[in-house]
């Protein structure tokens, strides 16, 4: 077991290391020791960031050159767009889609002789003949890094480094130092507000379950995220997963309760692995178990992988899954907190809000609370996709504007394409437009608006996108997620993905349109739980905003973005066709005749509106009408 | 005939093993509360799917109706109470990955392989889901074939992609 003079030494052992991952603002042949830390996130090691880490060692050990750089695989970066990411230190000079044929060179040109490789440096990091460090980029810029703290500075694997950047201090100060109810007031002071998507006070959600006079309780990590399209959660996991960890143990301290449990996807094996390691490591230096620093305080977690099933994001369908049953909520209350896992009161927190505790206990509720809004405090994770330039991970502070998000961060529209929409909320979001890009990012204005903060994805769309069917898009997730227990959202959504498909048919009529609107509200006054009660949200934004969208689908027969199959149809432009006949030969219905060398003809009446044609055209002759 | 009594001592071997495996997994966590999940997980691990023999093996150890498990393993995605073909194509359906064209990857492989969605081909070489998000945005639209990852994908791009597993 370690106390709290052992976690010192630690400390002073490997603060070196981590002080080689700062950027000094030397560079050059002064620099006698570099850190190249590769991004080991599921978005890069997609990207095979794994080979390259083997080829850098591989190739530094054949210049012989070890003790003079260090290869760490890192958590996520945050530029997942750009992967597989390499950054190297002290000068902060960042490789994008680095790829294994580039190491030689990379190793003997930076490494060994101190000149940026200039094939993969970072387009956005070059100014004039200077290379700027990627915290310099305007996608760094103006984060604020709390939650995804250590996420790219520290060996997830390793557990010295995470104490070594002040892990399992606050752990310590909480055991030794505070009472229960300070730690649940300094929760409380700080304002945070969980990051799942309830928005609901961390703080007063532990006072509910420390006020109950029960032998059990239990503290539980929700790590269910359900949101498709987000993946924060994810990337806590695998680039900070003691920040978990500790956290979990101080709100066990604070209710009272010695046993957590992390419900985890099954489909984050690297999130699962790494976390499943750190409790090992945990448990070894005696920072889980029994008697913690010699405080008598013990607590322990385990974990249970989910299963796949979105409304296990539920806190009481969560609990159900836990117990071994169908993912299927209860009426509250009685809330989890009075009477959850097995009947013992629980608590149940998000991975991203527990992510923050740590910082909060450190820094202290003041310092907390000076960041955000009036009701909205600290920052926020969100996973930026879709049509934007800079797909990935960012941490700004609550009170940022869409449009700096999007725009300065995000780096905008890719392809000179025009922003037409940002979903927030997942499936139970809302869609909002260009109107709203000067709106600030908090719970309340957000809700107010139609969509929600949700659990942190922030999905962009283009002109290309078209808001009927993406409404569809959700409609058909929540109603294939929903869990069948309650009859408005078992049946509603259903029907209201009958009339979305109708109208992406162009088989529509206004009356399909009051009608989605109606049900919309009875599914979501109607519902058990949320997700029945925000899964209509989609669509009643869209009708909001887009509605014009929804006429010209109606009305028009026509999709406006060229995307609903029924709408649209192929014509090969004569002029433009060079007769290579390509097309025709791809075409899986043979609806496409001609003359090699002369123009070829799409007969409609046989074409499946696949789009192969479109796709293998050289000459852009096939157009979409 | 002599090869064939062979490959059919091979396969019960196998089988035997197989079932040994389910009945650790099972001692390991029959004691815990809330076991059943856990132990699906290991039986999927084990044979790909969840195999009814199996379940009934499960059910006798945790003492549990096979009713019950079949309503816990029809509930969520994950499980999957048929067998798959050699290779499973996920295609991401995220919404990322469907706002980056995801549906026309999705449709471009049901037509190149003549199968539909949740379907498996004929020679049972793959099977073709349509699956949630599977948290690599970055390289949206994206699929995995077994464990590698195929991203940034054309619907262009499936045909050869195939080509490679066949």
């Amino acid at each position: 077991m370690k106390l709290l003079t052992d976690l010192d030494a630690i400390r002073t052992l490997t603060q070196s290391r981590l002080d080689n991952r700062r950027i000094t603002g030397a560079s050059g042949e002064s620099i006698t020791f570099r850190s190249v830390m590769v991004c080991g996130g599921t978005g890069c090691t997609s990207s095979d960031s794994n080979t390259i880490i083997a080829a850098l060692e591989q190739e530094i050990s054949s210049h012989g050159i070890e003790s003079q750089v260090e290869v760490v695989r890192t958590g996520c970066f945050g530029l997942c767009e750009l992967g597989p990411v390499v950054i190297v230190y002290p000068e902060g000079i960042f490789y994008s889609r680095v790829e294994v044929k580039d190491i030689p060179a990379l190793v003997e040109q930076h490494l060994l002789n101190g000149k940026p490789y200039d094939k993969k440096i970072y387009e956005k990091t070059r100014h004039g003949e200077e290379i700027l460090s990627f915290e310099e980029t305007d996608f760094y810029k103006k984060q604020v890094r709390i939650a995804l703290r250590n996420c790219g500075t520290i060996d997830p694997e390793v557990i010295d480094e995470y104490i070594a950047s002040d892990g399992y201090k606050a752990l310590a100060q909480v055991l030794t130092t505070m009472s229960r109810e300070q730690v649940i007031d300094t929760v409380k002071q700080s304002g945070l507000r969980g990051r799942g998507g309830g928005g609901f006070l961390t703080g007063l959600k532990w006072e509910f379950a420390a006020k109950q006079n029960k032998q059990q309780k239990y503290v539980i990590c929700n790590a269910d995220e359900g949101d498709p399209g987000a993946f924060m959660d994810r990337s806590i996991l695998e680039g900070n997963p003691h920040s978990v960890i500790e956290a979990m143990a101080i709100a066990g301290y604070a209710i009272g309760a010695n046993q957590g449990f992390i419900y985890v996807r099954a489909e984050y094996p690297i999130a699962v692995q790494r976390f499943t390691k750190a409790l090992d490591q945990a448990r070894e230096y005696g920072l889980l178990g029994d008697d913690i620093f010699g405080t008598g305080f013990t607590f322990n977690i385990d974990v249970r992988l989910g299963a796949g099933a979105f409304v296990c994001g539920e806190e009481t369908a969560l609990i159900h899954s836990i117990e071994g049953h169908r993912g299927m909520p209860t009426p509250k209350p009685p809330f989890p907190a009075v009477e959850g896992l097995w009947g013992m009161p629980t608590i149940i927190n998000n991975v991203e809000t527990l992510a923050n505790i740590a910082q909060i206990i450190l820094n202290g509720a003041e310092w907390y609370a000076s960041i955000g809004t009036e009701k909205s405090k600290g920052t926020k994770v969100f996973a930026l996709g879709g049509k934007v330039v800079n797909t990935g991970l960012v941490e700004v502070p609550m009170g940022i504007t869409l449009r700096e998000v999007i725009f300065e961060i995000g780096g905008g529209i890719p392809g000179g394409k025009k922003f037409k929409a940002v979903q927030t909320g997942g499936p139970s979001g809302g869609c909002l437009t260009e109107e709203h890009l000067d709106c600030t990012i908090d719970f309340d204005t957000l809700t107010s608006l139609g969509s929600m903060m949700g659990s942190g994805g922030m999905i962009i769309m283009d002109e290309d996108t078209c808001m009927v069917d993406v409404a569809r898009f959700y409609l058909d997730f929540t109603r294939d997620e929903s869990c069948g227990k309650c009859t408005p959202c078992r049946i509603g959504t259903k029907r209201l993905l009958e009339m979305l498909d109708k109208i992406t048919d162009g088989k529509g009529t206004m009356e399909d349109l009051e009608n989605l609107e109606q049900l919309s509200l009875q599914i979501k006054n109607a519902s058990l739980c949320a997700l029945g009660q925000t899964a209509p949200n989609p669509v009643l934004s869209t009708i909001k905003y887009f509605r014009d969208e929804y006429m010209a689908h109606i009305t028009d027969s026509k999709c406006p973005a060229g995307v609903c199959k029924s709408l649209i149809s192929y014509e090969i432009d004569a002029e433009l066709c060079r007769g290579c006949s390509l097309c025709a030969r791809k075409c899986p219905s043979d609806a496409i005749s001609g003359k090699v060398k002369e123009p070829y003809v799409i007969d409609k009446a046989t074409c499946i509106k696949c789009g192969v044609c479109f796709d293998v055209c050289k000459f852009k002759a096939v157009a979409i009408v | 005939m002599e090869h064939q009594q062979t490959c059919s001592s091979v396969d019960i071997a196998e089988a035997d093993e197989k079932l040994e495996k389910v009945k650790h997994a099972i001692e390991q966590f029959k004691l815990m509360k809330g076991a059943l999940i856990p132990v699906l997980h290991e039986v999927q691990d084990i044979y790909g799917f969840l195999p009814e023999p199996v379940l009934q093996v499960v059910s006798e150890e945790l003492n549990l109706p096979l009713s019950e498990i079949y309503g816990v393993a029809s509930f969520y995605h994950f499980f999957s109470l048929t067998p798959k073909g050699e290779h499973v194509i996920h295609v991401c359906m995220g919404t990322a990955c469907y706002i980056k064209g995801a549906q026309a990857v999705l449709d471009r492989l049901s037509t190149e392989l003549k199968v539909p969605v949740q379907g498996t081909t004929e020679d049972n070489k793959f099977t073709l889901e349509a699956t949630r998000c599977l948290g690599a945005c970055g390289l949206a639209p994206v699929m995995t074939i077994g464990e590698k990852v195929h991203g940034r994908l054309v619907p262009n791009a499936v045909p050869k992609i195939i080509n490679e597993y066949k």
